[in-house]
């Protein structure tokens, strides 16, 4: 299987892409984790772990420190191929005497089943018949809930769950008792205890004055732009049947309206969610040789809205691009958000990126988008902008129009314009630096060899 | 079977009655910060100027009930689906019909422009073609699977996620590509009939509502429940986020819509009339956010002012419930969907300078109190 060396300088840490590998090598007889039995009153279960056993042999393995074997084992637990015995509830390796279990293989997430209400109602009927009184406060709630409006197949229910407790009692006790705690842990996972009122009661709230106060301020800044409030410059193509409006509202349109740079000035948010906007910050923050940010805040939302398959291979491209020490579109985060980030890539998931994606999202937009809003590529942006006269249709005019109503190009075909677009811009490699030179002029030589590498460079390193 | 498993000292009185406390208490929290009302600010709000909105376009084609509709991203072309087992595709400028869809099932509940969802548990995703020859029905991939019907779909912010809410009282988020589960969402006690997700800048968040009477909103990565309003008083039927995704409305069979404000933690505003009584099945906001539009099941819909709390004015044309409304993405117009069969475009005339003439004429008809607000505007 392959495994890929993502951190520079560090040639024997090893980026693994699939986590049950290394719970098989820590089941080996031979090298893997020390077993050990557990006492349980008159009955000894074989097969345990204790925490601090886990965290060596992660530690030793990988050669990585204590805190970092701590973290993957964890994740492990998380994951739920490892099991707490004593503490289930809490999903973490304890780095000490504290029992632990392999989860059997039949429990395991990469089996992928989906996780059934149906299994659950019959795991927690089995759970009520064997010992009334043992369920806890939020499965009694998921009971009650499930029984409701399960209603309709509670016979079934009832009676798989009487099945699976009398082909229980006939187990070993030592074998009842392990796939109780296997089955246990596994709704542990994914099952946990919902949120309680408790909790909601102490999260932070705002004054009402303040929030408010922001609705109405909404509604204001936006009032000019609303078309059921406002005139639409030339007109509402609903209205006249003349879709100038649309043509010069187009995503990526040259020339914007003016309205529509008004807009990149009410929020950030606003400027980036409007491609024409975007590219505009894009450009202006070229010039100011930061265009990194907005390059790996792009490659963040590509991971995180993206396709499962392509994930990991994003995380590994965008650690080469952003985050590996002397890459070559590095950004400038804190330590600790760093460290996070990094420890988060060996094993990534959709939001591994999100404390760095942040970070990164308030600097361009407590600094840059303030510097952009007075730059000269705004100021110039602006002045180019069009205000379309009001149309004034006579009567036969509008008849005219409505007569004259055309289709538009199918949004498919413009899809297809746009994969072709990235597709080209991901496949060009970087340029040969000589082509490049030889059509710079000599004056500008110096300034521009530095500016166009940049640019080149930094586009083929990270395009989506 | 009735419920087993108290613990020791516990009677079910006792739980109840300890779970009334912690609502209460969550409420004198919430009151704590309440300076002041909507209507309060609302009033240093200028009165917005006499609407005129008109339904111009109808589109016909349906067989039976239309259940739904949504704009695709070109804000002229809508996709619909009815209970005539049908899926079409419009170009609602010009009338045109581009893609027609038959489908197995129905009841088609649900459809975004591309995932569609019904009451056979599964919600599929179809991709558009060209060809017009082709069959889309064949290329249809089941992506989202619940053990109840599906009520709701919406894809995040590319179009390989799928967001999902199902009668089986979950939320869940699918890969679209290999339909794999991605996460699920827990909590709602009866089957979820309507989510929203909040507009991109606001993060990783989305809303839901449902039979429970509860409106929930969720953390996208966690699967966690981050907040709860419990204030309708019969079923949610839609939930829709305020553009600035500091807020959200919900409409329901109780024939309210209401408003929440989800930084101050609580329902700020009730929109009602002791002339509606019929419930209200689907809500949408202007772009600004001004303008509530709500769809019910006496046929009309109304048109809130936001702020104020006061109806704006009322849409008459459908000739039966209306099941969807959405303003088109650029708010240019408003698309409705109802169980008449048709699709209807709507859009202000009142912003047009050619029209102030008809538009005198037509407010004098409708309702003469009206004329008099009008006047004094001009």
């Amino acid at each position: 299987h392959t495994v890929s060396p993502s951190l520079q300088g560090n040639a024997h840490r090893i980026h693994f892409l699939e986590n049950f590998k290394v719970v098989l090598e820590m089941q080996d007889p031979a090298t893997g984790v020390k077993l050990q039995p557990q006492r349980l009153v008159i009955t000894t279960i074989p097969h345990a772990i204790t925490g601090e056993d886990i965290v060596a042999w992660l530690a030793d393995r990988f050669q990585i420190d204590a805190q970092e074997a701590r973290s993957f084992g964890s994740m492990l637990v998380a994951l739920g191929y490892i099991y707490p015995i004593q503490d289930h509830k809490r999903l973490v390796v304890k780095p000490d005497a504290s029992l632990y279990r392999f989860q059997t293989p039949y429990f395991w997430p990469t089996q992928q089943w989906p996780v059934e209400d149906t299994d659950y109602a019959i795991y927690l009927a089995k759970r009520n018949i064997r010992k009334k009184g043992i369920l806890e406060l939020h499965e009694q709630e998921q009971y009650n809930r499930l029984h409701k409006w399960m209603n309709h197949k509670w016979d079934f229910i009832v009676m798989q769950a009487k099945e699976q407790y009398r082909a229980a009692k006939e187990r070993k006790k030592p074998d009842r008792v392990v796939f109780d705690c296997q089955e246990r842990a596994y709704w542990v996972v994914h099952r946990p205890p919902m949120i309680f009122t408790q909790q909601s009661i102490m999260r932070p709230r705002v004054k009402s004055s303040v929030s408010i106060g922001a609705l109405v301020k909404y509604c204001a800044t936006y009032k000019g732009h609303d078309p059921f409030l406002s005139k639409c410059l030339p007109s509402n193509p609903w209205l006249t049947d003349d879709v100038t409006y649309w043509a010069l509202n187009m995503p990526n349109v040259e020339i914007p309206t003016k309205m529509r740079v008004e807009r990149w000035t009410f929020s950030f948010g606003e400027l980036l969610s409007d491609p024409r906007g975007r590219d505009d910050f894009r450009l202006f923050l070229k010039k100011e040789f930061s265009g990194e940010n907005l390059a790996f805040w792009e490659g963040c939302e590509d991971l995180k809205w993206g396709t499962a398959a392509t994930m990991k291979e994003k995380a590994e491209q965008i650690y080469k691009t952003f985050l590996a020490r002397g890459a070559p579109r590095w950004i400038n985060i804190d330590g600790k958000t760093m460290e996070i980030t990094v420890k988060g890539l060996k094993h990534p998931h959709r939001y591994v990126l999100d404390a760095a994606q942040t970070h990164i999202y308030m600097l361009m937009k407590k600094d840059s988008y303030g510097r952009y809003l007075k730059s000269p590529v705004f100021k110039e942006t602006m002045k180019k902008a069009v205000c379309p006269e009001e149309h004034k249709f006579s009567d036969s005019q509008l008849e005219q129009n409505a007569r004259n109503r055309r289709p538009s190009l199918s949004p498919i075909i413009i899809r297809q314009q746009e994969q072709e677009q990235k597709a080209k811009m991901a496949a060009s490699a970087p340029v040969d630096i000589t082509q490049v030179m030889s059509k710079l002029s000599k004056q500008d030589f110096q300034i521009n060899t530095y500016r166009h590498i940049f640019d080149i460079f930094g586009n083929a390193c990270f395009k989506i | 079977m009735a419920c087993q498993g108290l613990q020791k000292g516990e009677t079910l009185e006792s739980l109840k009655r300890e779970s009334e406390t912690l609502k209460k208490k969550l409420e004198e929290e919430r009151n704590k910060l309440n300076d002041v009302e909507l209507h309060q600010v609302a009033e240093k709000v200028e009165v917005l100027s006499a609407l005129s909105i008109k339904t111009r376009r109808v589109l016909k084609g349906h067989g039976n009930k239309v259940l739904c509709m949504d704009w695709c991203k070109d804000k002229r072309r809508m996709v619909s689906s009815s209970q005539d087992g049908k899926v079409i595709v419009w170009d609602a400028f010009t009338l045109n019909k581009e893609h027609g869809v038959p489908l197995p099932c129905t009841w088609v509940l649900a459809c975004a422009y591309a995932p569609l969802s019904g009451l056979d548990n599964k919600c599929s995703v179809i991709p558009l073609s060209l060809d017009k020859n082709e069959n889309l029905a064949a290329k249809k991939k089941s992506v989202a699977m619940h053990t109840n019907y599906v009520s709701g779909c919406s894809f995040t912010n590319s179009d390989m996620q799928l967001l999902t809410s199902s009668g089986d009282g979950t939320c869940a988020l699918w890969d679209v590509e290999s339909g794999q589960l991605l996460q699920s969402f827990h909590g709602h006690t009866a089957d979820v009939l309507s989510l929203d997700l909040a507009p991109s800048e606001t993060g990783n968040t989305f809303v839901s509502g449902g039979c429970d009477m509860k409106a929930n909103v969720w953390d996208m990565r966690s699967g966690q429940n981050i907040q709860s309003f419990e204030s309708h008083e019969s079923d949610i039927n839609c939930v829709k986020y305020y553009p600035s995704g500091d807020a959200f409305a919900s409409a329901s069979d109780d024939a309210t819509c209401r408003f929440y404000d989800l930084r101050a933690d609580r329902e700020v505003a009730v929109y009602q009339k002791d002339s509606i009584i019929f419930g209200a099945s689907t809500c949408d906001f202007s772009l600004s956010g001004r303008l509530l539009f709500a769809g019910y099941n006496d046929y009309t819909i109304n048109v809130w002012d936001v702020l104020k709390g006061t109806r704006a004015t009322i849409l008459f044309g459908h000739e039966n419930r209306v099941s969807r409304v959405r303003v088109s993405p650029d708010g240019t117009a408003l698309g409705s969907a109802s169980w008449d069969s048709t699709l209807r475009v709507s859009w202000s005339f009142s912003t047009g300078s050619n029209y102030i003439f008809r538009f005198i004429k037509l407010l004098f008809w409708v309702n003469s109190r009206l004329v008099l607000e009008f006047t004094v505007a001009f």
